[in-house]
């Protein structure tokens, strides 16, 4: 076990564990912080997506030891009220079914757009295409990627 | 409008009116419930229950209990807008919670078969409708005027110039007596149902808040992950648990039957631990590969039942004088669900009570089991369902709710069982591998008689032989054979109809098109049969069958497809809905790619219309998915994929566009949660033979050639 600091959603917090604890187990077992979502631990199906530095990483692949001072943002501390673009975007396309992998398709397509504000079809496809959804929302995620990209 | 007596389920009306009657403060947190529009008004002071379904505050906000289990078919919000509806409350007003298991107040608590709606419809209905009453019957009391002069506006009781909100009579309404009968509305009243209403839960999806089962986290909570014999067939001979042991956060190690859990103080800690166990199997029944289902399965297409499902007519004889037979086989394999959330359930089994809290598709059922393998009566058992993060029909069976309960029990511990994927997906309560021989007798340039043979895994009838084109042909042979594996089994979306509709309409199109015939017209030629001279017993609508073939053959633009553009049509009947799909490819290159599927369906009354739409949109790229990419295998009883690197679903890239038709209906709702599936396949197919002239007879078609979506 190990002590590790971290910033996350701008807030310090200090976690004792293994330091190959992966930090979605971090954020989900020890900080309570359950909306970062595992999947398949592998790093194939997006569920778990955060953001270290604004970058969109798969948090059950990457060790808490590796954080260091980045900063880490997860779908509680995307917005301060709930209403960043991509949430909104999300609600005016009622994109969900089950609604599971939604924090990661949320995150990654936030990460999207903060990068490339204006990403074209294939652009959205190519960044998207590393989050699974077997309820199959894949046209509403796009749809609501393209209505979040037109109010940035 | 209609007339419909109370006596439907009659105790969740009268049980909460007694309870109701003093007034009675709801124990759950209101603002932690789900509201459409937010949090609103005022906190209310008091809350008056009307019925089991809902609740009226002092300040006119309604709480309506979802009695089901979500699984993302948005029953959740679909069935609390039937009641709200007959209740005539404005939707925003209403405050939605998701009801634990409770057979006194409420029939039916399942997610599965895409019955909620269909089977509920009567029921939430009248509760809603009782409470307006009530309401109703209370305010011309206050005003002594006869009920009958009462109607009612979104909220408010009105008679004349005199007008009472809801909540102001609801304290007065809980007192009053459940009336024998209520009237429901006519369709055409409706005010909250054929409206696009967001899912109830939007704000805590979208901001991710504790909703799912794995979220699940209580005070003194032990995590459990379970070691489960790595192939079907085999059992355990021995362990060693010392590495486990000195994992950090390993609390203990349990053998209970071939399994062993690993008990832990975080779920990464369990999972270290059942890595490190070092366990040794040995066979206990038959190691069973995927070559073997496939010989056998084939073996029995060539035998002749005892016992047909369905015989009209003397398909065998039709068949010794045919100018031609078209044969054709159709193979498809074992499929894991995969629900992106994986299996897990927390279970706090004492002395004293058993809680349970979880993702179950069948609370009521899995509570039964429940009460058998601890020996304990159902009334010292609850469930309370969680949102739950896909199904598929992989949450119809509660074996990792008996896992939890079992661990519970023998540990003395609260604990929430967790799958990682690889559990998920090689524990599984698979799609059975099946197959389907199908034969078209052709005399005289027409099809004169027809046989399907169908076989697969534990599937009892693997055939659905009273559908189409049951009735369509004077000779008509159905026969079925069971393969008997100790693979488990199980429903998994649109069960038998998921690989049965894409084997049957890929046959037709092969049929119409050996004859020269267009493939829509080929099936409404025999659909016209049906309706002037069915043959046999007629057990579906033929007029909708034929409705949804037309809109959705309209709508694509059937027979007038641009240069490049190539059309596949396939249409299915499944869970009482009626659907009809065209899929669009074009060739990139030498490669087809699936640009679009046009759908139709008649499900009846829509009762949320943008979430009808997702659902049916989810349907058919699931349904594209799994045909194109679905792979799995056993070698020696062991499953060949143990997560996503090697099992591949589909992703947006591959996914089409998808355009929605309902045909416009007041016929009760019927179900959206499977039909869309089914014919899916089909179509894609369909479309792709039309392009390249290559039919696919085994799925995954990717196996056979590259399909980009």
């Amino acid at each position: 076990m190990a002590v590790f600091n971290l910033t996350i959603n701008g807030k310090s917090q200090q976690v004792d564990v293994d330091p190959d604890t992966p930090v979605l187990w971090v954020l989900r077992d020890n900080l309570d912080l359950v909306g970062t979502k595992y999947g398949c631990g592998i790093g194939q199906c997006g569920a778990c997506t955060i953001h270290l530095d604004g970058t969109a990483v798969r948090s059950c692949s990457l060790p808490v030891s590796a954080v260091g001072e980045k900063n880490v943002t997860t779908i509680e501390g995307l917005s301060a009220n709930g209403d960043h673009p991509v949430q909104e975007a999300w609600r005016e396309h009622d994109v969900p079914q089950c609604g599971y992998c939604q924090a990661g398709q949320i995150m990654n397509a936030a990460a999207l757009l903060s990068k490339n504000p204006k990403p074209s079809e294939e652009q959205i496809e190519n960044a998207m295409n590393g989050n699974l959804c077997r309820c199959g929302t894949y046209l509403n995620i796009k749809a609501a990627i393209k209505s979040a990209s037109a109010k940035l | 409008m209609s007339i419909v007596k109370t006596t439907y389920n009659r105790r969740s009306f009268i049980k909460a009116s007694l309870a109701g009657g003093g007034g009675l403060m709801l124990s759950f947190s209101w603002l932690a419930a789900c509201s459409p529009a937010g949090a609103t008004k005022e906190m209310p002071s008091t809350w008056f229950d009307l019925n089991a379904y809902l609740s009226i505050a002092d300040n006119g906000e309604v709480t309506i209990m979802s009695p089901n289990p979500e699984v993302g078919q948005n029953v959740k919000t679909s069935m609390p807008m039937i009641v709200a509806d007959e209740l005539d409350v404005d939707w925003k007003n209403v405050i939605v919670k998701q009801a634990p298991l409770n057979t006194e107040s409420f029939t039916r608590q399942v997610a599965g078969g895409s019955q909620s709606i269909r089977q509920s419809w009567q029921g939430l209905r009248t509760a809603g409708a009782t409470a307006r009453q009530m309401l109703k019957n209370a305010a011309a009391k206050q005003w002594n005027v006869s009920p009958e002069d009462c109607k009612t506006e979104a909220g408010y009781v009105i008679s004349g110039d005199k007008k009472i909100s809801y909540g102001e009579i609801a304290s007065a309404a809980a007192t009053m007596e459940v009336p024998a009968e209520v009237k429901l509305k006519d369709p055409s009243e409706f005010r909250i149902i054929g409206t696009d209403q967001r899912n109830v839960d939007i704000d805590a999806i979208v901001t991710g808040k504790s909703l799912f089962g794995l979220d699940t986290k209580k005070e003194g909570m032990q995590y459990a992950v379970v070691m489960r014999p790595p192939a079907f067939g085999l059992k355990l001979k021995s362990f060693d648990d010392s590495e486990t042991r000195s994992v950090n956060g390993v609390n203990d190690v349990l053998q209970f039957g071939n399994k062993l859990a690993v008990l832990a103080t975080s779920t990464w800690a369990a999972m270290k631990g059942q890595r490190a166990l070092k366990a040794q199997w040995e066979k206990d029944t038959m190691l069973e590969s995927t070559s073997y289902h496939d010989k056998t399965m084939r073996d029995l297409l060539n035998k002749k039942a005892n016992e047909p499902k369905r015989s009209d007519g003397n398909a065998r004889a039709q068949f010794a004088k045919a100018d031609h037979v078209i044969e054709k086989i159709y193979e498809a394999p074992f499929l894991p669900h995969n629900a992106m959330e994986p299996m897990n359930f927390y279970a706090n089994v004492t002395a004293e009570k058993a809680e349970f809290v979880g993702p179950i598709q069948t609370p009521e059922r899995t509570r039964k089991q429940i009460a058998e393998l601890l020996g304990r009566p159902e009334s010292d058992i609850s469930i309370d369902m969680t949102r739950i993060g896909g199904g598929f029909g992989r949450r119809l069976y509660g074996d990792f709710a008996l896992e939890a309960a079992e661990i519970s029990n023998l540990a003395k511990t609260a604990v929430k069982v967790v799958y990682s994927r690889e559990d998920d997906m090689t524990a599984g309560i698979y799609r059975p591998g099946s197959k389907y021989k199908f034969k078209a007798a052709i005399k005289d340039g027409k099809m004169v008689a027809y046989h399907l043979v169908g076989t697969g895994a534990n599937m009892g009838n693997a055939t659905r032989e009273n559908n189409f084109p049951a009735c369509t042909l004077d000779h008509y042979l159905v026969e079925s054979h069971e393969l008997k594996s100790n693979i488990t089994t199980g429903a998994w979306r649109a069960p038998i109809t998921n690989f049965l509709a894409y084997a049957e309409q890929s046959f037709f199109d092969e049929v119409a098109s050996e004859l020269g015939q267009d493939p829509v017209q080929f099936r409404l030629d025999l659909f016209a049969k049906a309706k002037e001279n069915p043959v046999g017993d007629l057990q579906y609508d033929v007029d909708k069958s034929i409705g949804v073939i037309k809109l959705a053959a309209e709508k694509a633009g059937w027979g007038k497809a641009p240069e490049g553009v190539h059309q596949g049509f396939s249409t299915y009947y499944s869970h009482n809905t009626y659907v009809a799909e065209v899929a669009d490819v074009v060739m990139q290159g030498s490669t087809p790619v699936v640009k679009k599927v046009t759908c139709a369906i008649d499900c009846g009354i829509v009762v949320n219309p943008i979430a009808a739409i997702n659902q049916v949109q989810g349907g058919v790229i699931d349904g594209i998915g799994h045909a194109m990419f679905g792979d799995f295998s056993f070698e020696e009883g062991q499953p060949q994929a143990r997560n996503f690197d090697k099992y591949r679903l589909i992703r947006m890239k591959e996914a089409p566009e998808v355009e929605v038709h309902f045909v416009k209906s007041n016929n009760d709702p019927t179900g959206l949660g499977e039909p869309a599936l089914p014919p899916a396949g089909g179509a894609i197919a369909n479309a792709i033979a039309k392009a390249t002239g290559k039919r696919f007879y085994r799925q995954p078609f990717v196996k056979e050639q590259i399909v980009l979506g």
